[in-house]
């Protein structure tokens, strides 16, 4: 019966799939998210140069424009910045880079707010109100200023030098611990419904163990909430990231993400570099626009108020 | 509405005591305060005796107490960057963030209004789905890319605009404001409209819906039974209903503006109390740090006790003796 097959034909039969069929606008915010990863993940392979070997670059091959403009090399299809460096190949790497950091945050806030939210329910009490407390403080201030502070704390604790080599973990870290109360909230509400129904105080008098209850009958009743802030919050968080190296407290120029890339280019737009800065900022918003296109839309197809 | 007011004053302490012990925790632990007021050389005798003076070898609590006191006060010892006091850098910065957060959420709520107003009432006119795809954009694209498209734009391309700095400013005792001349009031203009824009859409969203659904009650098809104009209609009886979340959104967002104010002020070098803040996260100047978040959430809490007050004065059914309604 579970063969792969009719799986597939259950799927195109769901409602879901039809809602997505059904809107061009999410079709194509899909197709173009889709697009984006494969290119970001296949940089190494299909960039026309590897932007951050040295030996390859050469300084007389600076700050040439787009290769359709005077002057432009089909060499470099979107030009190249002040360092020789070609401009697509550099977003294809940064792509790469915003996105780790966009999906690898939203992971750790996802573990940290539903492993909370699961005991903060479950166990209530103390525990539940000093929980709640801590989220309710932080979600006072904007998810922003809480991911720098955690940066500038981890600058105060280690070396400048140091802090580059671990800047990826470090704003990962960040961004995670900034966006954890929506999922808390989410999954501790849904326990407390859960908790006082008939089959999980069967599961206890059987003798399961809390945490198997939680993670086997408790857990899939919120799958379809969380995800639905994952992705809205991945959108969230690569424009988090973007933002805070852009600020210059993010992915350091060794490393740069499109964020830095924005932020490197930017110091060139006045004397009217503007392909530098640009490129990076489109190739952003077109990747933020996709995927919280795509929120949006699994937020309407999974509400059963809007069927 | 007394006891409500109350629990509500109560939070608000807890908040800002949990703030409080977090910027403690900065100020005291991250870093090593002796060492970078003395420098690594000094004899460990005389850190010792510097470290008995400032009372740092007293109890985890009672320096608590110490620095919440000398916060109440606005002391918040010297920076470590730059060795002036943290209260006089924050002080001379604060005109320069107001101003800007000011002009923002004029911007914001007097374009927002009408747009959201205007698509609301005519939902399938072309210029309202212009507004709703604008929004999106609007909602999708970061700060700081919007005001760099900005500046390539007004300022490099047309040269109509400057793009960074404050421009002209004068100079009132502490203050400094850049409304008293055009060169002060167009250095204005492209922070604020970055800055703005982002409630600008969020404001549009929610007018707009407010509207789509007053516009359906039955009132306001009595009201156009009793032969009101339309104006009357549109503007005293819909659009007057849609203000308290209006209201409560802005507050709240009155928050949000001056602290995302720091990526405006980075994009534009605007001397503002943001940029002041992503210096010191930059070289881990752990007291401005610190004082910028008891500040920021200083704000936060009083704007959010502010707009709960608001909801009294602006939902008379909140008033008299229907209050009890948590009990029901």
């Amino acid at each position: 019966m579970a063969s792969g097959t009719s799986w597939l034909s259950r799927a195109a039969d769901s409602d879901i799939w039809w809602s997505f069929k059904s809107s061009t606008l999410t079709v194509i915010a899909a197709a173009v998210t889709v697009l984006i990863i494969a290119i970001a993940f296949l940089s190494p392979l299909i960039a026309p140069h590897t932007p951050f070997d040295p030996s390859t670059l050469s300084l007389s091959d600076g700050l040439k424009p787009p290769a359709w403009m005077q002057d432009g090399d089909w060499a470099f299809p979107l030009g190249t910045d002040d360092q020789g460096r070609d401009v697509l190949s550099s977003i294809m790497y940064g792509t790469r880079l915003s996105l780790v950091v966009g999906l690898a945050s939203v992971i750790v806030s996802m573990l940290l707010g539903i492993s909370l939210g699961l005991v903060s329910g479950y166990v209530g009490g103390a525990t539940d109100a000093v929980i709640m407390r801590i989220a309710d403080v932080q979600l006072t201030f904007p998810a922003i200023l809480v991911a720098l502070l955690i940066d500038g704390v981890v600058r105060g604790l280690i070396s400048v030098q140091r802090h580059d080599e671990i800047a990826l973990f470090v704003i990962i870290g960040a961004i995670g611990l900034s966006f954890w109360v929506q999922y808390a909230r989410t999954v501790r509400g849904s326990v407390l419904v859960e908790k006082s129904k008939e089959y999980v105080q069967a599961a206890r008098v059987i003798g399961l163990s809390p945490v198997l209850i939680m993670v086997r009958h408790v857990l899939p009743n919120v799958t379809g909430p969380v995800l639905v802030i994952a992705t809205i919050n991945l959108g969230l968080a690569i424009i988090s990231e973007a933002t805070l190296s852009f600020l210059g407290v993010g992915l350091p120029s060794t490393q740069p993400s499109l964020g830095t890339l924005i932020r490197l280019g930017n110091e060139l737009l006045q004397s009217g570099e503007w392909w530098i800065t640009v490129f990076p900022g489109v190739t952003l918003a077109a990747l933020v626009l996709a995927v919280n296109l795509l929120g949006d839309w699994l937020r309407d197809a999974l509400n059963p108020k809007l069927r | 509405m007394l006891a409500f007011i109350l629990r509500r004053l109560v939070q608000s302490i807890a908040v800002l005591l949990t703030v409080g012990l977090v910027s403690f925790f900065l100020f005291r632990y991250v870093g090593d305060p002796i060492t970078s007021m003395v420098g690594q050389d000094t004899p460990a005798a005389e850190r010792e005796a510097l470290k008995e003076k400032l009372g740092l070898n007293d109890s985890a609590p009672v320096q608590f107490i110490h620095f919440i006191g000398n916060a109440a006060r606005g002391q918040f010892g010297l920076s470590y960057r730059t060795s002036e006091p943290v209260n006089r850098l924050i002080l001379e910065r604060m005109p320069a963030t107001l101003e800007l957060s000011f002009c923002a959420a004029v911007f914001a709520l007097f374009v927002g209004i009408p747009m959201g107003v205007y698509s609301g009432l005519y939902p399938k006119h072309w210029s309202s789905r212009l507004f709703q795809a604008v929004s999106l954009i609007g909602v999708s694209l970061p700060t700081f890319l919007i005001g760099i498209l900005l500046i390539l734009l007004f300022a490099v391309i047309l040269h109509w605009l400057p793009s960074f700095g404050r421009g002209q400013t004068s100079t009132f005792g502490w203050w400094t404001t850049n409304f008293t001349s055009w060169k002060g009031l167009q250095a204005l203009i492209l922070p604020s409209i970055t800055l703005g824009l982002f409630q600008l859409t969020l404001i549009m969203r929610l007018v707009r819906s407010e509207m789509l659904e007053v516009m359906r009650t039955d009132y306001i098809k009595f009201a156009r039974a009793r032969g009101l104009t339309n104006r009357a209609i549109n503007f005293g009886h819909a659009l007057k209903n849609t203000l308290v979340p209006v209201i409560t959104v802005t507050g709240l967002q009155l928050g949000s503006l001056i602290a995302f104010a720091l990526v405006t002020e980075t994009v534009f070098a605007w001397p503002g109390v943001g940029q002041l803040f992503i210096q010191s996260v930059q070289f881990a100047d752990i007291p401005v740090m610190a004082a910028y978040l008891m500040l920021i959430g200083l704000l936060f809490v009083l704007i959010n006790l502010v707009v709960d007050l608001l909801y009294f004065v602006v939902d008379p059914r909140l008033r008299g003796p229907g209050t009890a309604r948590a009990g029901h």
